[in-house]
């Protein structure tokens, strides 16, 4: 085969390679050492966050369609999750399993709008689909190892109560952080690998235009499902995450409005890239507590959200994912320029 | 050979398609007309974007309406936009790559015959550059590369000179003129606003004018039809 100029795999991309491997193996190997347990869970919540924010990503940043259910799915997941924790003994990978493949069809069903709405009316209808979400947890609550469907324990079984089980090799906070940060991998590997292929190739084209795509052969009701099973799926795998890492679910924890909230984050974050997933994450598990470990409100976390997507959608489209480097090549230019401006002066005068 | 018979669009009470009958034989064929003549919507029909409220079109003894819009591109259905569509988030490679893996082509040669359209337009950028980066002429290579990647049968050019200086369009006047022989007799309907442009590259030519097709025949010939000189000068026609 012609060996084309351009198409090898280039240098950068074994750095970027190096890099990501490099923090993956910081974070999993030599952060929960050197913090203690209560940061070990959150930051256990902001990689488990950081996969619901990846589903939304890709949904929005990639095919264009918004979708404000994708808090109400992670709580699909979990209560998927936490009944078959309680219910069998399956193994933990395969209930993550599970739990993603149910929340993927609830999901689909929840994206079935989007082959005729888009924009502002398609978030409304998502966002009805999660408050309807909401409601129906509100009344069958998260299972509590009890029997039935339903799973609940009565009044009289309530001191029976036991946590929702972990997996065996990880029982432990800093073990399942470590097991979390893995799936956590695994799911954006997922991810990346549809998105460097042929769908998400379909993607961008549907994104870009819809008649273009039609017109290149794309079968946009197919693949335009298959984004949100394939974020659903992301998501109902993050759920059942959370179900172990919490031991206890209450609907309390999933309200209709986070899924907006996770909007303004995930914008915020970058929408259009992979490591947007991850700020998101972080920004809507670890600053809050963060805060809290200040001595400010909870709740000022909103205000800077607000703040933050508001400057994202003026001057930074990219998000913090694209704009944070750029900024920093900017002030390392200013700097080197600073520097040397100052030995030109000392040369010759031209 | 494309033969369209009887061919009527209505969008309320305008017909920008009015009992179109013509055949497209070979090679590659001219539709011209002033603007709002019906061009744009008689490719539209051909995509399957707008469904007519009568007629019939073959193509290679097929009826084309029988195929779900998507699937016309697996036949060998292709298409460029007044508007270029290059999409932007994807390398050059990837952009003619995607319109290869749903043309139902092997996968093994999907490399090669992506470089060999972005040769056959000649597109001289890196293949790993985004589309969004290129100039004007190189999206609308893209654009021919695009619609000629994977077997074309039909290849349809809506305006794809459009904002080019005169020696690029000159350019892409060659490699529309060279479509149906490197691509095994692949059928290229052209339109453009470029007489120059048309008389280069196409022996027939039909035109539109108002939805009626006026004039059909070798270009040279439909070219000196008063007829069609009139109905791009304007000029009120008494018949």
């Amino acid at each position: 085969m012609t060996r084309i100029k351009g198409m090898e795999i280039e240098r950068d991309d074994v750095v970027r390679a190096c890099i990501i491997a490099g923090l993956f193996a910081l974070a999993l190997f030599a952060v929960p050492e050197l913090i203690g347990v209560y940061w070990v869970k959150i930051l256990t919540a902001a990689a488990i966050y950081s996969v619901v924010a990846l589903g939304l990503g890709l949904l929005y940043g990639r095919v264009g369609m918004v979708s404000l259910c994708q808090v109400a799915l992670l709580a699909v997941g979990a209560w998927t999750a936490s009944r078959l924790l309680y219910g069998t003994g399956l193994p933990f990978p395969i209930i993550l399993l599970i739990a993603g493949l149910v929340t993927g069809v609830i999901g689909t069903v929840v994206g079935l709008p989007a082959l005729r709405v888009s924009g502002l009316h398609l978030a409304l209808i998502t966002l009805m689909f999660a408050g309807a979400i909401t409601l129906v947890l509100s009344v069958i609550h998260f299972p509590q190892g009890g029997g039935g469907f339903l799973g609940q324990l009565s009044l009289t079984e309530l001191q029976q109560f036991r946590n929702i089980r972990r997996p065996g090799i990880a029982t432990s906070d800093p073990a399942y952080y470590r097991y979390t940060l893995v799936v956590m991998a695994l799911m954006f590997l997922l991810v990346l690998w549809q998105i460097a292929s042929k769908p998400g190739r379909a993607w961008a084209a549907i994104r870009e235009s819809e008649p273009a795509a039609l017109a290149a052969g794309v079968n946009i009701t197919q693949y335009k499902l298959w984004a949100f099973a394939l974020a659903s799926f992301v998501t109902g795998v993050a759920g059942g995450l959370l179900a172990g890492s919490a031991g206890a679910l209450s609907p309390v924890a999933f309200p209709t409005q986070d899924s907006i909230v996770l909007l303004a984050v995930v914008l915020m974050g970058g929408i259009y890239s992979l490591w947007g997933a991850v700020v998101a994450g972080l920004l809507v598990r670890l600053l809050p507590a963060l805060l809290e470990n200040w001595g400010v409100s909870i709740y000022v976390s909103l205000l800077l959200f607000g703040i933050g997507v508001l400057q994202v959608l003026a001057t930074a489209p990219g998000g913090l994912a694209d704009q944070v480097p750029k900024d920093l090549k900017r002030l390392g230019r200013l700097l080197s320029r600073g520097f040397g401006g100052r030995a030109d002066a000392e040369g010759p005068a031209a | 050979m494309i033969e369209v018979e009887d061919l009527t669009v209505r969008f309320g009470g305008v017909t920008p398609i009015d009992d179109m009958t013509v055949t497209f034989p070979g090679g590659t064929c001219g539709l011209i007309g002033p603007n709002g003549a019906g061009k744009t919507t008689f490719f539209n029909v051909l995509s399957g974007f707008v469904k007519p409220a009568a007629g019939s079109i073959r193509a290679f003894g097929e009826d084309l309406f029988k195929m779900a819009d998507f699937r016309r591109a697996r036949w060998g259905l292709r298409r460029s936009f007044q508007t270029e569509q290059a999409i932007r988030n994807l390398s050059v490679f990837d952009n003619v790559a995607m319109v290869h893996e749903h043309s139902g082509q092997a996968r093994v040669s999907r490399r090669q015959d992506v470089l060999d359209a972005l040769a056959f337009v000649g597109l001289n950028v890196s293949p790993r550059e985004k589309a969004g980066v290129l100039g004007a002429r190189d999206r609308r290579l893209l654009e021919v590369a695009r619609a000629t990647v994977g077997m074309p049968r039909v290849v349809l050019l809506d305006e794809p000179a459009a904002g080019l200086p005169a020696e690029e369009t000159v350019h892409m006047g060659d490699v529309i003129a060279k479509i149906p022989e490197q691509f095994g007799g692949a059928l290229v309907i052209l339109v453009d606003h470029d007489m120059s442009l048309v008389s280069a590259c196409c022996e027939t030519t039909a035109v539109l004018d108002f939805g009626k097709l006026i004039a059909s025949g070798p270009t040279a010939e439909v070219l000196r039809n008063e007829h069609v000189i009139r109905a791009y000068l304007g000029t009120e026609e008494e018949l």
